[in-house]
């Protein structure tokens, strides 16, 4: 099958529904694995490399639920090919750098991706829309099971699943939620969590850009520690943390509603603004502006048949996205935010202004201020 | 004599301990030596602490450690890049690893998921260390007898386990040519000659 019709539709984990998807965008689990005895990518020869490709990419696309799948040596993709894999986040950035002995499969419906030769011989991850870490590991655990027939994976009596880096010895795991936080960004809440989060072995990273830069309000919740714990183990602590977070962010939104009402309508308001009318825009505002109007439909500002449309534009309007279907061989930085403007004014046509008279009123009138939200109500 | 842990206050807590075979010191100043939990002889375990003091330079000043006898990965290499050549790497280096992974994680054994194939193979070896480990009581104990026929089972359980690891063992053999350019590395000076570099990516 080609890349172009598979990169034609959206991924399941960004049109799907899931549990909690406002906040939790996708659950990913990848494995890391090697095969026994053969040098770790980064240290074999180039025809060892190519010998583990072959072998592995073909226990790979035997699987059966690879049936439909696509399939190719990353030196016969073009660089911008690579680069949208990278924002879909299919593949890692390590990866998209790889040239020959390197290789990536992934079946249609892109919940399920493997990296051939990255780091390690083999990473493989199943992603899927909402908070649902459970069902995404069971399925690459099933996959992982499939694959032990036909290959021998470097396993060790004391440290388990041995990798090319110490910090994924032990289950080769590293299970990640991505989610959207702007309540606790907007009220300085999300430093706070990050290091408490980090002290119990787990990180928050920002998806693009660290820490408080982290554009569009996205984060990554994922574990940290590979060794000691068992895989339900590690998932079901982060399972806790992110349950948490969830929770403090709907507490946060909560209270910017009956606090400080004005500011988050404006806010939104002057995003739905710029996003309608901008004629040049740069990808971090483009995000940081897209995860205002996002949380708008959260709030119901928006009609929620938009939400498909926006959470698109989180992934359309990134570089290589912008550019694949022209046929020209790279874009200036200046064509792109013009044509990413152009992008997102298209698509925003079909969003009514947001409804003011729709921000969900609180009935808790100990910690509501009426006066502001009176004032939302009737402007 | 300062302490090895802060290098700032006289160090008053001497330890010495034998780990195979090699004589370890360390000399702790008061505080140190309660953080490191030395009053609760339980608690400490000294290599650990030498491990994590200096794991790398431990690991330098034995040679015959330098390098991988499998894929020639040297220390050095590991230092540069912070990942390792092969899966016999983690044998290699496991002295010095055991500290970092233990910093770097919540445990040092892997209680996950296990390949099927190896599964009843970890299961022996668990009953092998118990089965040692009552062998050594027996044997203090005094009781010959019940040593003897402990030593029969684990002779039985230990071929057992070996047939299982021929396979290992026979890809060792493939990368002898690999030993064999490893093996003349003792000393520093020959370090750079003949190991294979890990090639750059285009
Ligand atoms: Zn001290
Ligand atoms: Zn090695």
């Amino acid at each position: 099958m080609k890349l172009s019709r598979i990169i034609a539709n959206t991924g399941e984990w960004l049109s799907g529904a899931g549990p909690h998807d406002q906040i939790v965008v996708s659950s990913r689990v990848r494995l890391a694995r090697n095969l026994k005895g053969k040098p770790f990518p980064g240290w074999a020869k180039k025809v060892e490399r190519v010998a583990v490709l072959e072998e592995v990419r073909a226990a790979v696309e035997q699987l059966p639920e690879m049936e439909e799948s696509f399939s190719e040596k990353l030196e016969d993709l073009s660089a911008l090919e690579k680069q949208v894999l990278v924002e879909r986040h299919l593949i890692s950035r390590e990866h998209a750098a790889k040239g020959a002995g390197s290789a990536v499969v992934m079946n249609t419906s892109q919940t399920l991706s493997f990296m051939i030769n990255e780091e390690d011989h083999l990473r493989m991850q199943a992603i899927r829309a909402g908070l649902q870490l459970d069902e995404v590991y069971a399925m690459i655990n099933q996959t992982d099971s499939e694959l032990e027939d036909a290959l021998d994976f470097a396993f060790h009596n004391d440290l388990g699943y041995l990798t090319a880096c110490p910090t994924n010895v032990g289950t080769g795991m590293r299970a990640s939620a991505m989610m959207h936080l702007p309540g606790l960004v907007m009220s300085e809440q999300v430093n706070k969590i990050i290091n408490s989060v980090n002290k119990i072995g787990l990180a928050v990273r920002g998806l693009h850009g660290e820490g408080t830069e982290a554009m569009g309000n996205l984060f990554q919740v994922s574990n940290q520690t590979t060794l000691g714990e068992t895989e339900e183990e590690i998932i079901g602590r982060l399972n806790k943390v992110i349950f948490q977070i969830l929770e403090h962010e709907q507490n946060a939104r909560q209270i910017l509603l009956q606090q400080r009402a004005e500011t988050l309508l404006d806010q939104i308001g002057r995003a739905y603004g710029i996003l309608c009318h901008a004629h040049s825009i740069t990808s971090k505002e483009a995000l940081n502006l897209l995860s205002f109007i996002k949380m708008g439909v959260d709030l119901g500002l928006f009609p929620s048949n938009n939400r498909l449309h926006v959470d698109e534009l989180f992934i359309e309007t990134q570089p290589a996205h912008l550019q694949k279907g022209l046929q020209v061989a790279k874009l200036g930085a200046e064509e792109r935010d013009s044509l990413r403007a152009a992008l997102i004014r298209t698509k925003l046509k079909q969003m009514p202004e947001p409804e003011i008279g729709k921000i969900p009123t609180n009935g808790s009138p100990t910690t509501s201020t009426s006066s502001t939200s009176e004032t939302s109500e009737e402007s | 004599m300062f302490c090895d842990v802060c290098k700032s206050k006289e160090a008053t807590v001497f330890l010495t301990q034998i780990v195979d075979g090699k004589m370890q010191k360390v000399n702790l100043c008061e505080s140190c030596s309660k953080e490191k939990g030395v009053n609760d002889p339980t608690g400490f375990a000294l290599a650990d602490l030498l491990l994590g003091l200096g794991a790398a330079q431990e690991i330098d000043k034995n040679p015959a450690g330098n390098r991988c006898p499998v894929c020639g990965f040297s220390q050095a290499d590991f230092k540069k890049t912070g990942r390792l050549g092969c899966s016999a790497c983690y044998d290699a280096f496991a002295e010095g690893l055991s500290g970092m992974l233990k910093n770097m994680h919540r445990g040092s054994v892997h209680t996950g998921k296990v390949p099927a194939k190896l599964r009843a193979g970890r299961l022996r070896s668990k009953e092998l260390v118990e089965l040692q480990a009552s062998l050594q009581k027996a044997v203090e104990e005094e009781h010959f007898e019940e040593a003897a026929s402990i030593r029969d089972k684990i002779r039985t359980l230990e071929e057992e386990v070996r047939a299982e690891e021929a396979e290992l063992i026979a890809i060792k053999e493939r990368t002898s040519e690999v030993n064999r350019i490893a093996a003349p590395v003792a000393s520093e000076a020959s370090q750079d000659l003949s190991v294979p570099k890990p090639r750059k990516q285009p």
